[in-house]
């Protein structure tokens, strides 16, 4: 047995681990300040505090219309990307053959691939096809984007399940997809929600391709949020991260708890 | 396990419960025909033209060492693999294509395989769910299956609460509530520990009478094999060895595979002496009551419980010169190790009963130690 380094020996530890952890939360913490700032201009501190920014984002035009684009254009892409990237995750756990492992790699593309590739490509051929500033091109180039964290997630979530009770339910009289849906996807089903959520918050913060391939009434939120920051530079923009931060960490700490409910009501 | 026995049924339930048993029970089994079956993963011959009966009602085990092919041919009966060739058939219809889920068999797995979203009871249920039965006769079923396998206290209890009994018992359940005509086990009592085995192996004999399906069971245990079987089959390198009873397989094994793999034995090898009255093995000239195996290279097997020590021989008794090379204590019964010949070791066993037998020998004496010649088998050497 190992002799456990006492609390003085540790306590540089536990000042490094707080220091990194501080360091990726601050900057999301910051602009929420700023989104209640009377300032015209983005300061840090802010001078005093408002809610004109939130009311400057629901009264103007562009602004809620854009997110009302990026929520369908999330939830469109949630709907396409989970069950392709599930159906691709379960083949690929569950196929023997090579060919599995290079579509995996195929699949993962879009995720090593600098966007601005994806997007001067994509660009290009939905030129040729008349899709810019299409709502279904926009879904799909965001579907390509999220189903590699589909599969990912769905791919961890088979990997720590027991595939031989496809096997007994098969057994037992259920045809295969039978099978998968009232034995295997009860159990993943945790990996599936966290791979839309992955999915949604993919396609509601993508900026690059929606800078080249969003227009007229399919302008993304954060085309929008670009474009001001380079134009005009107010707290809107802050206002809008501020609520887009906190429906992401709503959305987490949602799946934390049902996760969480799921594990003792299984040991009850 | 005593703590899952309900308390002692009040003498009005027993007639109720046996009569729910009974309706649990009306089985129809089907008999099992593999006819010249043959499967190849790669390279590795997993079956090589394998055919095997088996009777309506029967209780089979496939036995065998790991990659000897039992699973391989109980995957195929079940139909979750294809034979390369040959044709496996249920009672009369071939079904070496159906997929097996219309196979209308249970089948319990190695590791129980319960499945973990669900209560027992929801376990239990699941087949009669998956078949579209009625709710109300699902919770007859399911409650008549489990008073069968003596869990209906724990129908709303979550299967990861359950000791190892306790879910295997929940498996054969979900396994035989559809009544299936068939009945697979794969290795199923391989996880517990060898007194809950024991017991199981009973209650799974128990349980197979009452139901009577056709069952199929694999295991490496041959004890496991010899407690619950009517017929034992034997399987050695993707091949049926040996196809019988478990009193046919112990007392006349008919390969070297066999003799070895079942039982506490030593094996001998010799010659036919040229008037085939005995064998000529390293030091010692063996007589059988059965006439050898046509073949001049033999194999002599010694069953270590039926080995006798020099004051308990007869007249006709066989006498092998050995050296005792060591005596072990096991609690119910001694091990004595004697070395015969040019060192051939020799596995003897007593039984360790108050007042019976000779005088234990002591180690390094010189003695004879005989063997009746209707205990002797020989085999023929591969």
């Amino acid at each position: 047995m190992h002799q456990p380094v006492p609390l003085r020996g540790r306590i540089w530890l536990y000042a490094l681990a707080f220091l990194i952890l501080l360091f990726l939360v601050l900057p999301v913490f910051v602009v929420i300040p700023m989104a209640f700032s009377s300032s015209r201009y983005l300061d840090f501190p802010p001078p005093g505090w408002s809610l004109r920014w939130f009311e400057r984002f629901f009264t103007k035009v562009d602004w809620y219309e854009s997110m009302l684009v990026s929520l369908k254009l999330a939830v469109a892409t949630v709907v396409i990307s989970t069950p392709i990237g599930t159906a691709a995750a379960y083949a690929i756990h569950t196929g023997s053959h090579a060919f599995f492992k290079w579509m995996r790699n195929l699949l993962l593309l879009p995720l090593i691939v600098p966007h601005i590739i994806l997007a001067i490509g994509i660009f290009y051929i939905y030129v040729r096809i008349g899709w810019l500033g299409d709502f279904t091109g926009l879904v799909l180039a965001h579907a390509m984007l999220a189903v590699p964290f589909v599969v990912t997630t769905v791919l961890s979530g088979l990997r720590s399940f027991d595939m031989n009770q496809e096997m007994v339910a098969r057994s037992l009289g259920c045809g295969r997809f039978d099978a998968f849906l009232r034995v295997t996807l009860p159990q993943i089903k945790g990996s599936v929600l966290s791979g839309m959520l992955f999915a949604f918050v993919t396609s509601l913060d993508e900026v690059v391709l929606g800078l080249f391939i969003a227009a007229g009434h399919n302008t993304t939120v954060t085309k929008v949020m670009f474009g001001s920051l380079r134009d005009e530079i107010d707290p809107t923009i802050a206002a809008v991260s501020s609520m887009l931060v906190i429906g992401s960490l709503t959305i987490a700490f949602a799946l934390m708890i049902l996760g969480r409910d799921r594990k003792t009501a299984r040991q009850g | 396990m005593n703590q899952d026995l309900p308390l002692r049924k009040q003498s009005g339930d027993v007639r109720r419960l046996a009569a729910e048993e009974a309706a649990v029970a009306h089985t129809q089994p089907l008999s099992i025909e593999i006819a010249g079956v043959s499967k190849s993963y790669e390279t590795f011959r997993a079956l090589d033209s394998v055919s095997l009966h088996l009777a309506a009602g029967e209780f089979v085990t496939l036995l065998g060492p790991s990659g000897s092919g039992k699973t391989t041919l109980l995957n195929i009966i079940a139909g979750f693999a294809r034979p390369d060739q040959g044709r496996v058939l249920f009672g009369q219809e071939d079904v070496t294509l159906r997929p097996v889920n219309k196979r209308e068999l249970g089948m319990v797995f190695q590791n129980y395989a319960l499945f973990p979203h669900m209560t027992v009871g929801e376990n239990v249920a699941f087949p009669l769910k998956v078949r579209r039965v009625g709710k109300q006769a699902i919770a007859e079923r399911v409650a008549a299956v489990l008073r069968l396998v003596r869990l209906d206290h724990l129908a709303e209890r979550s299967v990861t609460a359950l000791s190892g009994g306790q879910r295997q018992r929940v498996a054969l359940a979900r396994a035989v509530v559809f009544s299936p005509r068939i009945v697979l086990m794969d290795e199923p009592l391989s996880a517990l520990d060898k007194n809950l085995r024991e017991e199981m192996q009973v209650e799974i004999r128990q349980l197979h009478k009452k139901i009577g399906a056709t069952t199929v069971y694999v295991t490496h245990d041959q004890r496991e094999a010899l407690t619950m079987s009517d017929r034992i089959a034997v399987m050695n390198k993707g091949r049926i060895d040996q196809y019988g009873s478990p009193e046919e397989i112990y007392n006349a094994p008919t390969t070297t595979f066999s003799a070895q793999f079942i039982g506490e034995t030593t094996l001998l090898p010799g010659a036919a002496s040229d008037d085939r009255s005995h064998v000529v093995c390293d030091g010692c000239r063996i007589r059988s009551a059965k006439p050898l195996p046509d073949a001049r290279d033999l194999v002599v097997a010694l069953r270590a419980e039926r080995m006798l020590l020099p004051e308990e021989c007869g007249e006709t008794t066989n006498r092998i010169p050995s050296r005792i090379a060591d005596v072990i204590y096991q609690g119910d019964s001694m091990l004595v190790l004697a070395d015969v010949g040019s060192g051939q070791r020799l596995s003897i066993r007593r039984s360790l009963r108050v007042g019976l037998g000779a005088p234990l020998p002591a180690t390094g004496e010189q003695l004879m130690l005989g063997i009746d010649p209707a205990d002797v088998i020989v085999v023929r050497a591969n």
